[in-house]
């Protein structure tokens, strides 16, 4: 595939995302951040995220599976869940969080572990898709060609 | 982009900032803003700094909030605002924003993915100049500068404002922010009347000296005037300007009782909250009796508390520099306790006036700056009496800090009322004062505490107090407050004062010795806040901004440390300290407009006893006093100098002499007082 196909293909790709609500326009910021002089930049900080949401995934189920459930625990957990998804720009994953603080408030340990199922389910599947445009892009710079910026106009 | 710190003076309209004549273009701001960001979620941390770095600030990240403290009470005049995480695990946000309105006063902005009602009103009520909600876009953070602008703008205004009130007032204010006049350099506010007058009005607290303008002095029947007022309004409602209306005293501004108002809060919250390990608010408070001297109970206890919380090395040195201050601040010798101002409340007043005593003591020595090394030209009498309150203080400060940097705050803030120090005390009394339980006067006390101590000898102070006592002799500052004529011989190391290095050292008194003037610097920290403590009603606090470009937070405070007599510091150095110190002729203020450069020397230097330094020194010191003032917190505290040594005041001790001999930068890494390092010791 030549430059421009892939170039196209990727801008393709990450509408897709905006448009089904993956990702919101907080990516577009990041992305808007990076520069030469930081070139890497929204695939570091994404990575950071990934590091830091499968802890926090991680933490909440093992506080979910506790006999007595700390709950101001799972609920700081997901707060923090919630601040970095929404500052990447994982929509879905945010509200996903959103949702899970009410059932938290009410101490609802099954709607809490339904809520965090379906959370989980967003968190791998933003991942998977922007690993996946992560890999457009290498490809496009590996073959020579520049990373278009989107512009999110709709 | 500008960075570091000399970001540029802010041109503000108020004369030019404290920064360095050679800072950075003013209308380069605010580019080169300093900016401190606290949050415990890495992917944030990292998305703010690019978008802050995007707009061309000078970026710090931390994403603990101790550590966060840390580095501002060690850096005093090192960042220009703090955006801090609401939900943090170590410590809540709302706790950290207490912290640094104390002690550092500089405009935080909260943010959190939670924008519930409630926790945004939290923010308001616990000051925050700004509530951002997570995710953070760029566009919110290219503003953030107007926080820092409105800030000294209304210290400034309020510097001016209270022109009748007390110089000392006003000085506070200007000490307290980062002013955008440099107080140091130019005259002009009045600093250098200003100045003078509220070292008179200390002067007379200790001393008889002929006080121009009375200085805000909390007196118990003026704070608990001030407190029915504001149980009449009742503690939400109660806003300075009602209660100034409901207290109708003739002579008191708006500031004035705002300030107090501040730490009455946090007094308040201390007490129904805040645990005694705080110490220092407690124990604070409880030095309403009058004498300082009786401070050293509350020493003994913040050093216990300060110990625990393992924070005491900044702290204690923020209170002996604090009791430095006191000291040196007192330009007429007499430790006069600026502390009125700065005191938190008014209880602490009489102990504050501990400084006094010590000046007494202190006048016996030359005006050594225990803090600064900004030399001599403080008058003998103002030196000793920096020193002593500086001694007190930072043995007091040192005691408090050991709290956890509550106390030591609060020791600050005592000594700072004594001693006019006024150089020092602008300075240190902007850190200090602040916070007489909340954080122990992080910036301060610790930095300078440690800073005071290992540096000037301050160590004095804790020596003097109850430290170890390091032989004054020598470069440190005979901070001690037993060692007024150490003060003369302190050869306030401008590099020795190798605490202080770490803190401001930024513009180290001595250009050439910018190792010392770092030392020097922190020492004029520590010297703020002694001087703040006792005397010092320097504003330094407003230049505190401006120091800070100057390389030396304190910069000019390190000269104007009249108290110093020894300080080599070439008036080179003072002038180095960033503020022109030539122009510092009262323009204490200047410096202390960073709020924390607490040495303001410059300010010390208009008290004229840096007139053996070239004039920048007098500026210097004439800030410094100007700025400490403000702070000071009271001196009894310090005097007490209950350090209980809780802390390696040995090691501080040694450290701050190796520091000085060594000159002050290593000192610096010497001093890892219980974690804190020297460095912390806010210059």
């Amino acid at each position: 595939m030549e430059v421009g196909q892939m170039q196209r293909r990727l801008i393709e790709y990450t509408k897709s995302l905006f448009m089904e609500g993956i990702l919101d326009d907080q990516f577009l910021q990041l992305q808007q951040l990076q520069d030469e002089s930081n070139p890497d930049f929204v695939v570091e900080v994404v990575s950071l995220f990934f590091q830091d949401a499968e802890k926090l995934l991680n933490d909440i189920t093992r506080a979910l599976d506790q006999q007595s459930v700390d709950f101001p625990k799972v609920d700081a957990h997901v707060h923090q869940l919630k601040g970095s998804s929404a500052s990447v720009g994982a929509q879905r994953v945010k509200n996903g969080c959103i949702a899970f603080r009410n059932f938290c408030e009410e101490q609802n340990v099954d709607g809490s572990l339904r809520c965090l199922q379906q959370i989980k389910q967003e968190y791998y599947h933003v991942k998977n898709k922007l690993e996946a445009l992560f890999r457009l892009e290498q490809q496009i710079v590996a073959a020579g060609g520049s990373v278009p910026m989107m512009e999110l106009s709709f | 982009m500008n960075q570091s710190n000399c970001k540029g003076s802010m041109s503000t309209a108020s004369s030019s900032t404290n920064w360095k004549a050679n800072d950075v273009v003013p209308d380069q701001f605010p580019a080169g803003l300093r900016v401190l960001v606290v949050d415990d979620d890495p992917t944030c941390l990292v998305i703010l700094e690019k978008m802050l770095r995007t707009c061309l600030y000078e970026v710090t990240k931390c994403n603990r909030a101790e550590v966060a403290l840390s580095m501002l009470r060690e850096n005093k005049n090192g960042f220009d605002i703090v955006i801090s995480d609401v939900h943090m695990p170590d410590m809540d946000g709302f706790k950290l924003l207490e912290h640094i309105g104390l002690e550092m006063d500089l405009p935080v902005i909260m943010m959190s993915a939670d924008d519930g009602k409630q926790v945004v009103m939290k923010g308001v009520t616990h000051g925050a100049c700004d509530y951002l909600i997570k995710p953070v876009r760029i566009e919110a953070l290219k503003n953030i500068w107007q926080h820092v602008v409105r800030k000294k703008k209304n210290e400034w205004k309020d510097l001016e404002q209270s022109g009748s009130v007390e110089e000392g007032d006003r000085q506070q204010k200007l000490s307290e922010d980062v002013d955008y006049s440099s107080s140091a350099n130019e005259g002009n506010w009045k600093n250098s009347k200003k100045r003078k007058d509220e070292e008179e009005e200390t002067e007379d607290r200790d001393d008889t000296s002929t006080l121009k303008k009375p200085r805000v002095v909390w007196s118990v029947e003026l704070h608990q005037q001030f407190v029915a007022a504001v149980n009449q309004l009742g503690i939400d409602k109660a806003v300075p300007k009602k209660i100034l209306e409901l207290m109708n005293v003739p002579g008191l501004t708006r500031e004035n009782v705002a300030s107090h108002l501040q730490k009455y809060r946090l007094y308040l919250r201390r007490l129904s909250g805040v645990s005694q390990h705080q110490g220092m608010n407690n124990s604070f408070m409880s030095p309403q009796d009058a004498t300082f001297g009786a401070m050293s109970s509350l020493n003994g206890l913040d050093l216990q508390t300060l110990s625990v919380t393992g924070q005491l090395p900044a702290q204690s040195l923020a209170t002996l520099q604090a009791a430095g201050l006191g000291r040196s601040t007192t330009k007429s010798g007499i430790p006069m306790p600026l502390v009125d101002q700065r005191n938190l409340f008014s209880f602490e007043n009489p102990k504050l006036r501990f400084g006094e005593g010590q000046q007494q003591q202190m006048s016996s020595n030359k005006p050594m700056n225990l803090l600064h090394g900004i030399p001599t030209t403080m008058e003998p009498k103002q030196l000793a009496s920096l020193h002593q309150s500086a001694q007190s203080i930072g043995s007091m400060n040192m005691q408090v800090n050991t709290h956890g940097g509550q106390g030591s705050s609060l020791l600050m803030q005592m000594a700072q009322p004594q001693s006019r120090g006024q150089i020092l005390n602008e300075s240190t009394s902007s850190h200090v004062p602040r916070l007489p339980s909340s954080i122990g006067q992080p910036i301060m006390t610790n930095g300078i505490a440690g800073g005071v101590i290992g540096r000037n000898g301050i160590g004095d102070n804790s020596r003097g107090t109850g430290y170890n006592q390091v032989p004054p002799s020598s470069s440190m500052l005979s901070f001690p407050m037993n060692h007024t004529t150490e003060l003369a011989g302190n050869s306030f190391p401008l590099g020795s004062t190798p605490g202080i290095s770490n803190v401001t050292s930024k513009g180290s008194f001595q250009e050439e010795g910018n190792s010392e003037m770092k030392g020097s610097a922190g020492f004029v920290q520590s010297y703020d806040i002694f001087n703040d403590l006792h005397q010092h009603q320097h504003q330094h606090k407003s230049h505190d901004w401006e120091l800070q470009n100057v390389g030396l937070h304190f910069d000019a405070s390190q000269n104007a440390n009249p108290i110093q007599g020894n300080l080599d510091v070439s008036p080179s150095v003072l002038v180095h300290q960033g503020y022109s110190s030539s122009q510092r002729s009262g323009q204490n203020r200047n410096a202390s407009a960073v709020g924390r450069a607490m040495f303001s020397g410059v300010e010390c230097v208009e008290q004229g006893n840096m007139q053996n330094f070239s004039p920048h020194l007098n500026n210097l010191l004439v800030d410094n006093s100007v700025r400490v003032k403000a702070e000071t917190i009271p001196d009894t505290n310090c005097q007490t100098t209950l350090f209980t040594e809780h802390f390696g005041q040995d090691d501080l001790m040694s450290a701050l002499l190796k520091q000085q001999q060594g000159g002050i930068g290593t000192a610096e890494t010497d001093f890892d007082l219980d974690g804190y390092s020297m460095d912390n010791i806010p210059v």
